[in-house]
This record gives structure tokens, sequence and C-alpha cells, in this order.
């Protein structure tokens, strides 16, 4: 009797233990869910307050009642945020599409074709990866000023493009699929290129994929070389219209609209990330860092 | 094999590797090469692209310039505290998360969210959130007045404050990387030794110090030498907090000086600008190297 009285209430107390470790474990998640949530609420609510409100405000107010949109039309028509929008839409566009086209053909060749020197190239390519963008930027900054390419797209795209981690992973993929079908493929005449699109390619479609949306963030993001290469506000990019609105604005410290801008400029990748949430963790995980 | 169909197939192999040779070749390896030639050309222009002779006096110069040391300190700092906090806190995040099973999706997509976003735009929310105006507190100075202390302008104010809202959004933009790389480490650990270790009773501490921690190890060091990597580099997110102008604000870091020295206000010279960046990568590679050469002793393979 004693006995089972005591492994009762032992198995009482690791069951209360148990509760209590599982209820500190949430709490923790919880206080870092509102941590990372917290600024983006903090930037939807203050979008929506008028400028009014919120310069009356000493002490911020946590929500709003009278909820207005004037930031977002003051975001569009004093500042010319549909400009940067597009800038940055169109240099998205052309460097993402340029790099899997680059990309997939080296893949290609490094996975499939045989040519004397292939290996040595590739660890050539590999070794690049350790390069830092910060020393490379120096130069890459005085030859496209020397061309002539300051302020243009093509000075923007070209040096943007490549990304030899992405050659690597797509090289892998490619290995997985089995040579029997490329020499079925090359008995029967068809074309190393014709193979390359009409099998290698719907094959690793998911690793392209992840691929794309990854150069997709990375060039929606970037600051520091369209900062170096344009001076002229009809090329700035998102983060650098955002920093010139910063500091020259709307003509007066207008935060309300400054955070209409930034509920704009972050609402698409957001989107995007919702939509291939699964893709783009499993291929950060496979080596993404943010650059 | 005849001679020439062998010479066909490699000239084709080539040529699928042309596009990506001429990008790294001209925006990769050539500038590699470049920024030593620039590093060590003294008193170069950039209009008249002449120099005076070959030397070390550029690496002199900005080693005594007050910004670069300034910078090399504040980039110290920040380095020293964001590494192992953010390291720290991401395993705890991630134990955590591996322990529960409802909502465990939903802490997972949450906490990937600032991965995706655009550190210059949301570090102005950072800003709003910690800079105190002639117009309001802000939000965090409210807080700290509810617990009775005192506020204070963590944007324009003293430099223990600046450096703790850089070092707080640092930690908050590289966390999801981290709590992702962890998890999923963390999943992949053979669950036999679990069950081996709760039949002999082993306490939960124990397995973790035991079993998990150096079932990760060798991610955790990944994490480490990456996270000094990146920290080393750290640039955007500092703008996005205190401006383009960071020499005036004191929180220039060493990114940021060879910016500066690139280009704006204070720019115009590449061969400062290439010495400073060498700099920068010789600390970077160091650390790495001394961080591989120590990983070799304590992680488990």
């Amino acid at each position: 009797m004693d006995n089972t009285a005591d492994y009762r209430t032992l198995e009482k107390r690791a069951q209360r233990k148990d509760a209590f470790i599982k209820a500190g474990t949430y709490g923790i998640l919880l206080v870092w869910a509102v941590m990372v949530l917290f600024p983006f609420y903090w930037m939807v609510l203050t979008s929506l307050k008028s400028y009014g409100t919120y310069n009356s405000e000493y002490v911020p107010a946590l929500f709003t009642l009278s909820p207005t949109l004037e930031n977002y039309r003051d975001a569009f028509t004093a500042v010319p945020l549909g400009r940067y929008l597009l800038n940055t839409a169109v240099f998205t566009v052309c460097t993402t599409a340029t790099m899997v086209v680059v990309v997939t053909l080296a893949a290609f060749a490094f996975a499939r074709l045989e040519f004397r020197g292939r290996d040595g190239v590739f660890v050539g390519f590999l070794s690049l990866m350790m390069i830092p963008n910060e020393l490379v930027v120096v130069t890459n900054f005085v030859t496209v000023t020397e061309l002539n390419m300051r302020n243009t797209f093509q000075g923007l795209i070209l040096p943007s493009v490549m990304s030899v981690f992405y050659i690597y992973l797509l090289k892998e993929n490619f290995e997985q699929i089995p040579d029997s079908l490329y020499k079925a493929a090359k008995v029967d005449g068809t074309s190393d290129l014709k193979y390359l699109i009409k099998v290698m390619i719907p094959i690793s479609k998911p690793t392209l994929v992840t691929i794309t949306i990854l150069k997709i963030i990375e060039c929606w993001n970037s600051y520091v070389w369209p900062r170096l290469i344009t001076d002229d506000q009809a090329y700035y990019l998102v983060s650098n219209g955002i920093q010139e609105i910063r500091e020259n604005g709307f003509g007066r410290e207008n935060i309300p609209a400054m955070m209409a801008a930034v509920v704009v400029i972050s609402a698409p990748l957001i989107v995007l990330f919702l939509a291939f949430r699964r893709k783009i963790m499993d291929g950060v995980s496979r080596g993404g860092i943010k650059g | 094999m005849n001679g020439k169909k062998w010479n066909s197939a490699g000239l084709k192999g080539w040529l699928y590797l042309l596009p990506a040779m001429v990008f790294l070749g001209g925006f990769m390896v050539y500038p590699l090469i470049d920024v030593f030639v620039y590093s060590f050309e003294e008193g170069y222009h950039s209009a008249s692209q002449t120099y005076f002779g070959i030397g070390l006096y550029n690496y002199s110069y900005i080693l005594h310039d007050p910004y670069f040391l300034q910078a090399v300190k504040n980039t110290f700092l920040l380095v020293v505290i964001t590494v192992p906090l953010s390291t720290g806190i991401a395993l705890v995040i991630s134990v955590g998360l591996n322990s529960i099973r409802a909502f465990r999706d939903l802490f997972q997509t949450l906490y990937f969210l600032p991965y995706v976003t655009n550190t210059l735009a949301v570090g102005l929310v950072f800003m709003i959130l910690f800079q105190k105006t002639a117009y309001t507190d802000g939000f965090i100075n409210l807080i700290i007045t509810w617990f009775g202390g005192e506020s204070v302008d963590f944007i324009g104010g003293p430099y223990w404050a600046k450096m703790f809202v850089l070092c707080f959004y640092t930690i908050w933009v590289v966390m999801p990387f981290k709590i992702l790389i962890l998890t999923s480490a963390l999943a992949s650990v053979n669950q036999d030794y679990y069950k081996a270790a709760r039949i002999d009773g082993t306490s939960k501490w124990r397995i973790f110090t035991r079993i998990t921690l150096p079932m990760i190890s060798p991610m955790v060091y990944y994490l480490i030498i990456t996270g000094f990597i990146g920290a080393f580099k750290a640039y955007s997110d500092v703008v996005a907090l205190f401006g383009t102008d960071l020499n005036a604000a004191g929180m220039n870091t060493i990114v940021g000086y060879v910016y500066d020295m690139l280009y704006g206000n204070s720019g115009g010279y590449p061969s400062y600008a290439s010495a400073a960046a060498i700099i920068l990568f010789m600390i970077v590679l160091t650390i790495t190297c001394l961080n591989l050469l120590s990983s070799g002793k304590h992680v488990y393979h």
C-alpha cells in the first residue's frame, strides 16, 4: 500500500514538474513571438494614425480608433515611392532572370559535360564563395564609374548577377539525375541543350524555384551597391528610397507617412514568404546567409 | 575516341561556362586582384588616375585615422556582444520549439519573418520605437518610465544607449537564420539516443548537455563562424538606425568606413577604402581560421 501511494505522489510531482516546464517553454516562445511581431504591429499602427494625432501623442497610444489611409496617399504622391517600387521590380526581375540562366548553364557544364580542367575550375569557383563582397566593391565601383554606367540599370544589375553558391546547389541537384537518362537521350540524338531544357530543368524545378526566390529576396533588400552607384532619384531602389525619405522625406518629419512607405516596401516580401514558406526556409537552411 | 570529337565536347563545356566566367572574372576575380593593387598605390587620384608610388602609406593612414579606430571599436563591441548572445538565445528558443507540438509551425513561421524584411525599412521602425524627440519619449522609454527608470534617447543620446539599440536590432535581424539552423539540427538528432537515456533515467539537463549539445555542436560552431563574419560586416542595419552620416553619430563600422572612403561627402579615396577592406578581410579570415582550429578540439563529429 505504502509503496503505491509513494509512487503516486512521485508521479504527480513529476507531472506537475512537466506541466511547469511546458508552461515555461510556451512563455519563452510567446515572449520572442511578441518581440518579433511588435515592430510589425507598430509600423502598421503608426501608418494608420493621422499626422496630427501622431504628433499630439506625447505618450504613444497602443492602438488607434480612427485609422486613416491618408499616409498611404502621401507616401505615393509626396515622394516617388511608386518609382522606387518600379525600379526595384525591374532590377529584381532582370538580375534574377540573368542569374538563373547563367547559373543553370554553368551547373549543367559542371554536372554533365566532360572537359579538361573542369574540376579545377569548379574548385576555383567554390573558393570564390569565401570572398566577401566588401573586398570587390571598391574596384567594381571604379569600373562602373569609368564605364559611365552610374545611374543606369546595367550598372546596377551586372555586378549583382552572380551567386556562386547557387551553381553549387544546382550542380548537386543535377548530379542526382541518373546517368542512364542522359545516355538514352544521347542515343536518341538529343542535343545537350535540348536535354537540359527538356529533362534536367523540369526535374530540378524545386531547386530552381528555391534559388529564384532567395535571389528575389536578396535583390529586393539590396542597399549597398545601389547606394554607391545611384545618386539620381530616378534610379533609386526601395532601400535607398526609404533612406532618402528618412533624410529629406516629406519636407517635414512625417513619421506616419514614413511608416506607410515602410509597410508598402515590406509587404511584397512578406506575401512572397507566406506563399513559399517551406521552400524559402528549406533553401535558407541549405546554406543561405543573409547578405 | 578520336581527338576531334573530344575537342568539340571540351569546347562545348567551356561554352556553357562562359557566361558565368565572364561575370565572375569581371566582377570578382579582377576586382579581387585590383583591390590589393589599389591598397598599395600611394596618393592615388581617381580623376587623373595617377599615383606617387608604391608602399604601405594607405594602411598607415587609416590605422591612424580616429574615425577608423572608432569604427574598429564599434565593430568589435558589436561582434563580442551579439554573437554569443544571439547564439545562446537562439539555442534556448530552438530547444523550446523542439519540445512542443502545438503551435510549433506557427511559431516557426513567425520567427522567420525578420529574415524576409528589408533591413533598412524595419530599422526605421526600431528607430521610432527607441527615439526620444521633443514631441514624444517613444515607446521604449514609455516602458522604462513605467518601471521607474529614466528615459534616454537611444538614437541620438549616449554611446552605450546607441550601442544597445544597435545590438538589439542586430540580434533581432540574425535570429531567424540561427533558429532555423538549430531547429533543423535538433530535429535530426537520432531519437534512439533519447530513448536509451530515458530508460536509464537520465535527467533532462544531463540529456541536454551530454547528448543534445554534442550532437548539434557542429551546427553551433557553424553559426558562431557565420555570426562572426556577418557581424564584422555590419553596415546596413547601422545606417537604418543612425542615418548615412555614421562618423558624425560616432557609430561607424569597418564596412561603413570603406564605403565612406569610396563615396559620399568624405569619399573619393579608393586606396584608403581598399586598405580598410583588406584589413577587414584579414580580421575575418584570422577569426575563421582560429575558430576552425579550436573547433577541431571541441566539436563532436
